[in-house]
């Protein structure tokens, strides 16, 4: 039986997270593979809405914070379980998402790319300057999940870093299946046809707007999802999280790896993770490394790493 | 019976008119055929009867219904799909994809069976695509079903978006030069597929320059010149008429 892409994507992606602590030479990189997974399973996100649908967002980190405070905030303030706070950031986040995008994917054009960037910033300045409920700039510390000690009484021990490694990579796997499931399905189809030829999707009946403010709530989820693994992970959140910065670092990811490709958003995303750790021994020089691989690669596998490959490998075998 | 009827359909564009004044009606089982020289305002017609452009001025009725400027998704719901003079592919997708897309009004449901793959949107995302294999088969389609649509050649093109309108099972459907780089073989198939489409009950609207596939095929022929219908009629009628010939046919035409 030949594996279709969709399990063959699955499948690698299980096998790596499963087999790469063999090779761990310390429980440091537990965190960094933790890392790694919670960028790729908002920029799995950024696949469907940049990738697919054709609509770039410049403040998807804006829902990321919101995912992340949700965890810091809800279980003290309302004594909501900080698991259900995930689901209520992630609720949040795709009312917000809805509420931006409903008038805004009406209009033809880059509107959504700007109204993100003005909505990223707002939920930023209120982060930051909502001092009584957020703390501010300095930050605020996220009460524990709890789950880990629960698997420690049914008889699996893990170690903090090991915990988060593989619940970072279950996400990740869910979050990747999911985004498959989509992409082959009526509504993945309809994202691609409209990227492709808006007239032509809409004589064939896709309702363009509505598709598109689908795949911007998707989207939306998945970075909130992502904020709340990482405020959860590390005890502690920022309101960086929700910076710009951290939505251009998504975009440039997905980019990087291939936007039109799950596989290829999850590599960009570990590319960009890993990189930064690697080129710390050039100290001074790392930033400007970092730009040259950027540029390179835009030049000579424009579609992004992975799908220039893949044709590359395709068109050998032919 | 009267499916579709266009009432004084006009469009102006930076104070010129591209069409002005222009009716006519179809109905199921019939080809009309809108003709005339480049730039007569052909595709622009089509481009307001499919709620691609708001129309200036005028109507456009479908099923007794006032459709005009409807938005193409909405007009697709209601039975009318086309096809485009200047290929709109879906290029980075695959034959078989394009085509199924044109499947979606039946193909689609609720988001949430789409990302978790439900048995519901399997079953009906298999339905899709075994429609979509036998509209490819009916257009030659069949061998081409993996490939990506970019890399298909102009004719082939041409057939996958007239499959893809297939797909809807329209009761109206527009094509525009849908033989335009076509082959004589290739033409030859598009003709009797036409006639084939029509013969189920589609009323179909037809822009097309070859003249010889238009007068074999068409049951009615609306003349357009700068815009304006400047004859109507069948066939035999309308390559009669003198001022066709002057417009469009031209001298050579008319002599054979
Ligand atoms: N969007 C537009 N903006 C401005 N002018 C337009 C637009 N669309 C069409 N026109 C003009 O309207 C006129 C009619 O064009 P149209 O494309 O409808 O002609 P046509 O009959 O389809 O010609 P052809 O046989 O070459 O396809 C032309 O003068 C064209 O330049
Ligand atoms: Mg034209």
């Amino acid at each position: 039986m030949r594996l279709t892409p969709k399990s063959a994507t699955l499948l690698i992606l299980v096998a790596l997270i499963a087999l790469a602590p063999v090779f761990f030479p310390s429980g440091f990189y537990y965190r960094v593979g933790a890392l790694v997974f919670v960028n790729a399973l908002a920029v799995t996100g950024i696949v469907i809405l940049t990738g697919w649908a054709g609509q770039i967002s410049l403040g998807h980190a804006g829902f990321a914070g919101i995912g992340a405070y949700a965890c810091a905030l809800a279980p003290v303030h309302w004594g909501i379980h900080p698991a259900l706070s995930v689901l209520l950031g992630a609720a949040a986040s795709a009312v917000l998402a809805w509420l931006v995008g409903r008038p805004i994917l009406r209009l033809k054009g880059y509107y959504l790319a700007v109204a993100s960037l003005g909505m990223g910033i707002l939920i930023s300045m209120v982060l930051n300057n909502e001092r009584a409920l957020t703390r501010g700039p300095d930050g605020i510390g996220v009460p524990e999940l709890g789950l880990r000690a629960v698997l420690k009484d049914a008889g699996l021990g893990l170690s903090n870093g090991q915990f988060w490694y593989f619940l970072c990579g279950i996400a990740l796997v869910v979050g990747a299946w999911a985004a498959l499931n989509l992409r082959d399905s009526a509504t993945g189809r309809a994202l691609r046809a409209l990227h492709g030829s808006e007239v032509a999707a809409r004589t064939v009946g896709m309702d363009v707007a509505r598709l598109k403010l689908q795949a911007f709530v998707i989207s939306a989820v998945y970075a909130s999802v992502s904020g709340s693994l990482l405020a959860l992970q590390n005890r502690f959140i920022t309101p960086d999280v929700a910076g710009f910065l951290h939505s251009v670092e998504m975009v440039t990811m997905a980019v990087l790896g291939g936007v039109g490709s799950v596989a290829g958003g999850i590599f960009g995303a570990a590319v960009l993770t890993l990189l930064p750790q690697v080129l710390t021994v050039l100290a001074e020089y790392e930033q400007l490394v970092l730009g040259a691989v950027m540029v390179l690669v835009m030049i000579f596998l424009r579609e992004g790493i992975v799908p220039s490959m893949l044709r590359k490998g395709r068109r050998r075998e032919e | 019976m009267t499916l579709l009827s266009i009432e004084g359909l006009g469009i102006c564009f930076g104070g010129i008119k591209a069409v002005h004044d222009v009716s006519f009606a179809a109905s199921p089982g019939e080809v009309v055929s809108v003709i005339g020289p480049n730039g007569a305002g052909k595709t622009t017609l089509f481009n307001m009867i499919s709620g691609v452009y708001r129309p200036g001025s005028g109507r456009v009725v479908l099923n007794g219904e006032d459709v005009t400027a409807m938005s193409p998704h909405l007009l697709a719901r209601r039975g009318m799909c086309r096809t485009f003079q200047n290929l709109q592919v879906f290029q980075t997708m695959t034959v078989l994809e394009n085509v199924i897309a044109g499947f979606h009004l039946q193909e689609s449901g609720d988001v949430l069976s789409d990302l978790l793959n439900l048995p519901a949107a399997r079953r009906r995302a298999k339905d899709a695509e075994a429609g979509a294999r036998e509209l490819l088969r009916r257009l030659g389609l069949e061998r081409a079903a993996e490939r990506e649509a970019g890399s298909l050649s102009y004719g082939s093109l041409k057939r996958l978006e007239i499959a893809r309108a297939m797909a809807l099972k329209p009761k109206v459907l527009l094509l525009d030069e849908p033989a335009a780089g076509c082959n004589a073989v290739e033409t030859e198939e598009i003709d009797h597929l036409i006639a084939e489409i029509a013969a189920s009950g589609v009323a179909v609207l037809l822009v097309e320059h070859d003249m010889k596939l238009v007068m074999r095929i068409s049951s009615h022929i609306v003349v357009l010149d700068h815009g304006e219908k400047v004859a109507e009629g069948d066939p035999a009628t309308v390559s009669r008429n003198p001022a066709v010939i002057a417009a469009y046919l031209g001298a050579d035409d008319a002599a054979r």
